[in-house]
């Protein structure tokens, strides 16, 4: 069964520490359509706006809502950081984590499992322990475990910063593999170039509040804030 | 002088050697309850410092940090004292006198209890601590629930945890001043390793004395080294 989450809608969303403003506030009706990148230089408040969007931010003004309940809609998400958090466990077992904490049976997830670690390239790893892996190969696990549960939308908060360019177009494939099958994803990204390539849909954020939202296509080809532009063109921009 | 204390070692050496080769029935029977009395101690205070690390790990509650601190200054507690202790409340005159454990092994059970409990929760939460923060973002953004939380703690540490629990097994068989209180050190009944080299020594028997503290020190090892198989540690990678 498919769980409408979507339209995503954040009014006047904002969250702050210690006094600080870090987001917000933030307007922003998103839908359940395709990629949606969120781009902006580092320290603009992508990863904040993002876990502000998923629930792991506290909201300290406005409001995030779902088309259900929110406690629905966390159910049916999940979230993948940008330097990978893999369990003390074999790849095995870190697939079958999420299955086996809903009750899963071993031997289902098990199944699952298989199956997710060759669709990832994991295939050969099934039985070694997470923590020896590359980056990259790790990154990928942490993807497939996110994916393994069928969520309606996956957060991924740069999941590429830190891969070289083949580990980063193994895991671009395996996002537009999730998408095609019909999985909403929300990224955070700096990288122009990865921007171009897989979004359908761009967030702009800077000093953490939203720019520009729009269609990549139009973004790309006419942005219409100057900082978008700066930014396009290469500038520096804070 | 530094002679006649090398003659006693040596002394000591041959007699534990002799003690194991005959199979003494004595010495079998003591060192047994002290292993089955520490062992006992040690899998009752892992059920109960083991949750307690990992709740401290995971939970904010207003008396955390007292009790984390707490824990740690417990760590030094005079066994002593914890048997004087254990031994007022157990004593006939007690609130527990009713149920009779003073001089029994379960009374030196209770007291090793009460002295591992706050060095293995200690040690328990440092590993714990370290691994929650390695894991808050990703079990926080699975939404898992505060049991599931600790569970998957405890179990992907249970290696580091085993370290606490080879600490605690360390203290419990090692201790003679609380059992020696609350045990009364009574053949056939609660007299363990400890205890017996303590007798030995006060009746001047160094080298039965060293032979049993021998024997103690290759118990300890033995079972250190079959915890360490049993848990298989230090293979295939650094966990």
């Amino acid at each position: 069964m498919v769980t409408e989450l979507f339209p995503l809608t954040l009014k006047g969303a904002e969250t702050s520490r210690r006094g600080k403003r870090l987001v917000g506030p933030v307007d922003l009706s998103l839908d359940g359509q395709g990629l949606c990148v969120v781009m902006g230089p580092n320290g603009s408040g992508k990863t904040t706006l993002l876990r502000l969007m998923h629930g792991t931010a506290r909201l300290t003004g406005g409001s995030v809502t779902w088309a259900c309940d929110t406690d629905v809609a966390r159910h049916h998400q999940a979230f993948v950081f940008q330097r990978p958090v893999v369990l003390r466990r074999t790849v095995e077992e870190n697939l079958t984590y999420p299955l086996r904490l809903r009750g899963t049976s071993r031997k289902v997830a098990q199944v699952a499992a298989r199956d997710w670690a060759e669709r990832v390239g994991l295939g050969p790893h099934l039985t070694r322990r997470a923590m020896v892996l590359s980056g990259g190969e790790q990154q990928k696990l942490a993807i497939a475990r996110a994916l393994i549960t069928e969520p309606a939308l996956v957060f991924l908060d740069e999941p590429t910063a830190s891969l070289d360019g083949r580990a980063m177009r193994e895991i671009e494939a395996i996002l537009l593999r999730a998408k095609a099958d019909g999985t909403r994803l929300i990224l955070s990204t700096h990288d122009m170039g990865q921007a171009r390539r897989i979004a359908d849909e761009v967030v702009f954020i800077l000093g953490g509040t939203v720019q520009e939202t729009g269609p990549a296509a139009a973004f790309f080809d006419g942005p219409k804030t100057p900082q978008a532009r700066a930014f396009l063109n290469g500038d520096i921009v804070e | 002088m530094g002679g006649s204390a090398i003659v006693d070692l040596w002394e000591g050496l041959r007699h534990a050697f002799w003690l194991v080769v005959t199979f003494d029935a004595a010495l079998a029977e003591i060192a047994l309850r002290s292993l089955r009395v520490t062992l006992s101690a040690l899998v009752i205070a892992c059920l109960i410092a083991l949750p307690l690390a990992a709740m401290l790990a995971v939970r904010r509650f207003r008396w955390r940090r007292a009790t984390i601190a707490m824990l740690n200054a417990l760590m030094g507690l005079p066994p002593v004292v914890v048997g004087l202790i254990v031994y007022i409340f157990l004593s006939r005159s007690g609130p527990l006198g009713a149920l009779g454990l003073l001089f029994t092994p379960t009374a030196m059970i209770i007291a090793q209890v009460i002295i591992i409990v706050p060095l293995i929760a200690s040690i328990a939460h440092q590993s714990l601590r370290e691994l929650w923060a390695e894991y808050h973002d990703l079990l926080i953004s699975m939404n898992v629930t505060q049991m599931q939380k600790m569970r998957t703690l405890l179990w992907d540490a249970r290696r580091a945890l085993l370290t606490a629990a080879l600490a605690g097994f360390g203290r419990g068989i090692g201790e003679v001043g609380a059992i020696m209180i609350v045990g009364g050190n009574i053949d056939n009944a609660t007299r363990v390793l400890t205890t017996a080299i303590a007798l030995e020594t006060g009746k001047g028997q160094f080298a039965l004395a060293l032979a049993l503290g021998f024997i103690l020190i290759a118990l300890a090892l033995g079972v250190n080294l079959m915890i360490h198989w049993i848990g298989q540690t230090e293979r295939d990678s650094r966990w």
